[in-house]
């Protein structure tokens, strides 16, 4: 076995050094009765050759030969391949959470970065080191408004995204907490006259998605305005961080905190999962923040240097009392994404999201010409849904020919009739203006 | 790029007063190393690091997106080309220890070697291109892999079946409290208390209190281990759970776990056991066996995927047989010859809902179920007692250099603390420091907390002889060198990129972000 390194004589001498005369001696502490007397039924080992034609036959059955038209919170993006190779360092993606600074500087100065990554895009003062995902930050932002609000309503719109929705439920379900959901409009927007009613002073946070979930750029600063005059915070939600390159910073319209996923920096869709959640606030909220903080420091003879810093927030230090029992997050993700962003650059982000914007509109033109017209009427950045008669059976027919042709969005939303024809589609840098021509085609020829 | 910090160096000689040793124990010497600022404080207007097709011909954005909400370029962001950031963070990977540069004994982390094959495997397209709502024809392979893991899961822990999607293990834990909440609240009432010894995972409290739960702790006995006559003390009807790691962080199997599950069981509550340490039972013993209803793995310690600076972790939650209804969603089923997922609520409708977005950290889930593969089932229990053979073998080479709080049966990490050092007025915070100079990453310290001046350490399964040794080696010469010239220990550690960091200032006058224009010191 290649990672045992142990020979037969190490392990005689090493048994004898600590007085046992066998390995099962090892384990006497361990009653009887509650030994495993035989062999675990999984399969018997293999080698790194057969290991490897296993895998790749099992991937092979995943249908990846055509870049996806979908969105809906994971996006296919473009990584340059010098990310993977620097986050293959082993000194980072060996390293655990950096609880020795002197030889951790490499991760903390990263997730320094990071948090600067975070607060440049959303024009917030302040972020964490990253959370699990994009729906756990939402679900801890609703958490830290009630705490510094004293109030116990979650008012969030239906077209946040209705996976950070259910995780936000799961997560209020044993705190008392109230969720409020309140409809969207026919351009795919919150419903403005709705929030009005609905935001109150008893209302903690509303909840916006930036883009939503429809793609739609959502109507954050008049609902930051409504959250405002009702002393309640508004929480922007984004899942498609390369839109941060066209649209404007969530905190320079009043937004009280910007969370969500950079998986679209740096990070492979990988069905679903590890992706970087950010959590980033204002100044003022910063005790309440959750999850680990990098800052700077000097070390005794004066030279900068970085430590994890405010743990009396965390949950090794305050124990029950903690913001959060976030522990372990998402720091390598974290740093290909900031590794991507750092390659982008002023000139890279603004050149690529426009560029996702573009190609946004090839989709909608191209479409248009097929005869499906847009089911929402308002902007939107890169995804948008099309009024393509049944989605289902659309995604179906697709799925026969290896295209993976959108999400219907009746599945979120089955009791709104006018979502059973609603398919949400998603293109990038990587979707060629020929491949989006041939894929309007191809929805029609279906 | 010149040294960002204005700070002159000062040549300092090897071996000399409060010096590092001329080699450290673990081949420790001096390298090259540069400095490097932060990748925002150099730089040049107009530089770039990607290649990007060409958008075509500037539309009229104004035209298409509301007034107000365009942006331009985003002030602040870095203007590097591909090399200098390629070099920028080359160079912070090598302040950095990982797995990869040398021992990392970090108590309770379970540090093994991260396979390369896995992170190969993990790459393969069929795996990382995929996007998470693939028509499930689309995506099969994966849904598979999914599956098998999720019985080979279930089998080594020994319970009815796991769901995969929790994050990390404090992920885990709020899960499998969820799910003790729901079944409680099925049978009348949630109950209001959470019992967690005093030797439990440091993350459990928060995990109670986030579930509404009071978090009752409780005294270890003066083996180490948690007496069933104090758990019964404590049990009654508004106990919900008792959270127990086995074993403890003490490095100590839970002998009375049987008995204490009776009891627990027999005023109605349930048993939580924190997966951290399940590396020392591999195919020796299973949780599921030992009277646990709910456990959660870490797939980052346990199952060797990447620790990656802190996270991504995976916390698969697995459970007994009456708690399956509640499990969270989704689960992976076979049907037939066709895998799928269970997402929708109306086919379970006790789920306690969705802990996460889409299916869980499904990389993680290739890694881990590539080593299990590799492992199969004699490799999974040699891990397990190998792990247990190098943490005794470390503790018997301490023994009489540091002093051994709990003289009870080690498994898998041994806990030492400072008691030996402390008449030199030189502390576990010290040692620790000066483990680097030897070229170690120090144990996990301070913790737990039942032990004052607490040495965790935990060498894994796969560090040999010859490592432990110099390890040991190292131990021992701090030991000596606290007694015969303390100050050298206390001034550690000086071979690293920076000397001992001022955190009382950084909390204190919090700088957590760069600013454009602004100079962090």
């Amino acid at each position: 076995m290649r990672y045992h390194p142990h020979t037969p004589d190490d392990v005689r001498a090493m048994l004898e050094a600590v007085g046992m005369k066998s390995l099962d001696e090892l384990f006497r502490s361990v009653p009887e009765p509650l030994r495993l007397r035989r062999p675990l039924d999984v399969p018997p080992a293999a080698d790194e050759i057969a290991l490897l034609a296993e895998f790749r036959a099992m991937a092979a059955k995943n249908r990846v030969e055509h870049p996806p038209f979908l969105g809906a919170g994971c996006y296919p993006h473009h990584v340059p391949p010098a990310v993977d190779q620097l986050v293959l360092r082993g000194e980072f993606f060996t390293a655990y959470t950096p609880y020795q600074p002197e030889i951790s500087q490499g991760t903390l100065q990263a997730l320094f970065e990071w948090q600067t990554f975070v607060c440049l895009l959303t024009g917030m003062d302040v972020s964490n080191a990253s959370m699990y995902d994009g729906a756990t930050a939402t679900a801890e932002a609703a958490l830290m408004a009630t705490r510094l609000t004293g109030r116990k309503r979650i008012v969030v719109g239906a077209a946040v995204h209705p996976e950070y929705r259910k995780v936000l439920a799961t997560y209020l379900a044993s705190t008392g907490d109230e969720i409020v959901t309140v409809p969207y409009a026919e351009d795919g927007r919150t419903d403005l006259a709705a929030l009005e009613r609905a935001v109150d002073g008893k209302t903690a946070a509303v909840i916006v998605g930036y883009p939503n979930f429809f793609g739609v750029v959502d109507a954050l600063p008049e609902a930051a305005a409504l959250a405002k005059k009702a002393g309640a915070l508004t929480l922007s939600v984004t899942s498609e961080a390369v839109a941060f390159g066209l649209l404007q910073a969530p905190g320079a319209l009043g937004a009280d905190v910007a969370v969500g996923t950079m998986q679209s920096f740096g990070n492979s869709m990988s069905f679903g999962g590890p992706a970087p959640g950010f959590f980033a606030t204002l100044e003022k909220n910063l005790r309440q923040m959750p999850g680990r903080i990098a800052g700077s420091t000097v070390d005794k003879l004066g030279r900068r240097g970085f430590v994890l810093t405010l743990s009396t927030r965390e949950q090794h230090i305050r124990r029950e009392k903690a913001t959060s029992n976030i522990c372990t997050n998402s720091g390598l993700t974290a740093l290909a994404a900031i590794i991507h962003l750092s390659l982008l650059g002023k000139k890279g982000l603004f050149q690529l999201a426009r560029l996702n914007h573009a190609r946004g509109r090839l989709l909608r033109e191209a479409m248009g010409r097929a005869g499906f017209p847009l089911r929402f009427s308002g902007p939107t950045f890169n995804e948008m849904a099309f009024e393509v008669g049944d989605a289902e059976a659309v995604v179906e027919r697709l799925a026969h020919r290896g295209i993976a042709a959108g999400a219907p969005l009746g599945r979120w939303y089955p009791d709104d009739p006018r979502m059973k024809g609603a398919l949400l589609c998603a293109v990038t840098e990587v979707h060629t203006p020929e491949i989006i021509d041939l894929f309007a085609k191809s929805v029609k020829a279906s | 790029m010149a040294n960002p910090t204005g700070w002159k160096p000062t040549m300092e000689k090897g071996g000399g007063p409060q010096g590092p040793p001329a080699t450290g124990a673990g081949g420790a010497t001096s390298g090259l190393v540069l400095e490097e600022p932060l990748v925002f404080e150099h730089g040049s207007r107009g530089r770039t690091g990607v290649s990007l097709p060409d958008p075509g011909p500037a539309p009229d954005l104004a035209a298409e997106l509301p007034r107000g909400l365009l942006r331009g370029e985003v002030e602040g962001l870095p203007e590097l080309s591909e090399l200098e950031i390629v070099r920028h963070f080359t160079r912070l990977s090598q302040w950095n220890w990982g797995i990869d540069s040398g021992f990392y004994p970090l108590g309770s982390c379970t540090m093994k070697y991260n396979p390369k094959s896995s992170e190969a495997l993990a790459r393969l397209p069929g795996f990382a291109a995929a996007h998470p709502l693939l028509p499930a024809s689309m995506c099969q392979g994966v849904l598979e892999l999914m599956w098998r893991l999720e019985r080979a899961l279930s089998e080594i822990a020994g319970f009815a079946a796991t769901a995969l999607s929790p994050a990390a293990g404090a992920h885990g834990e709020l899960c499998g409290l969820m799910i003790i909440r729901a079944w409680h609240l099925s049978r009348g009432s949630p109950r209001k208390k959470v019992l967690i010894p005093d030797t439990a995972h440091g993350t459990n409290p928060a995990s109670a209190a986030l579930n509404g739960y009071a978090a009752v702790p409780l005294q270890s006995g003066p083996e180490g281990r948690l007496d069933p006559e104090t758990v019964r003390a404590a049990m009654d009807e508004d106990v919900a759970a008792i959270m127990i790691t086995n074993p403890n962080t003490l490095g100590i199997f839970e002998s009375h776990i049987a008995e204490i599950a009776g009891i627990v069981h027999g005023k109605g509550g349930l048993v939580y056991g924190d997966g951290a340490n399940l590396n020392a039972l591999l195919g020796v013993g299973r949780p599921g066996d030992m009277g646990f209803d709910v456990v959660q793995y870490n797939l980052h310690k346990t199952f060797a995927t990447p620790h990656g600076g802190g996270g991504p972790g995976s916390g698969p939650v697995a459970v007994k047989e009456p708690l399956l209804p509640f499990l969270p969603l989704p689960v992976v089923v076979k049907e037939g010859e066709t895998f799928r997922l269970v997402t929708d609520p109306g086919e379970r409708p006790r789920t306690v809902g969705k802990l996460r977005e889409f299916w869980g950290n499904v990389g993680m889930f290739v890694r881990a179920w590539a080593l299990i593969r590799e492992l199969g089932p004699e490799g999974l229990k040699r891990t397990a007692e190998l792990a247990v053979l190098n943490a005794n073998y470390v503790r018997a080479g301490l023994r009489g250099a540091y002093h051994l709080p709990y003289d009870t049966d080690s498994l898998h990490e041994v806990v030492f603390d400072d008691a030996l050092q402390k008449e030199q007025d030189v502390a576990t915070m010290d040692v620790a420091k000066r483990l680097m100079d030897h070229g170690f990453h120090p144990p996990t310290i301070y913790f737990p907390l039942v032990v004052h001046g607490a040495l965790m350490i935990e060498p894994t399964e796969t560090e040999s002889k010859e490592t432990l040794d110099a390890f040991v080696a190292g131990m021992r010469a701090i030991a000596e060198e606290a007694k015969r010239d303390p100050e050298a220990v206390k001034a550690a550690p000086t071979r690293p990129i920076r000397a001992r960091l001022d955190e009382t200032r950084a909390a204190r006058k919090p700088v957590l972000r760069w600013t454009p224009g602004m100079k962090v010191e």
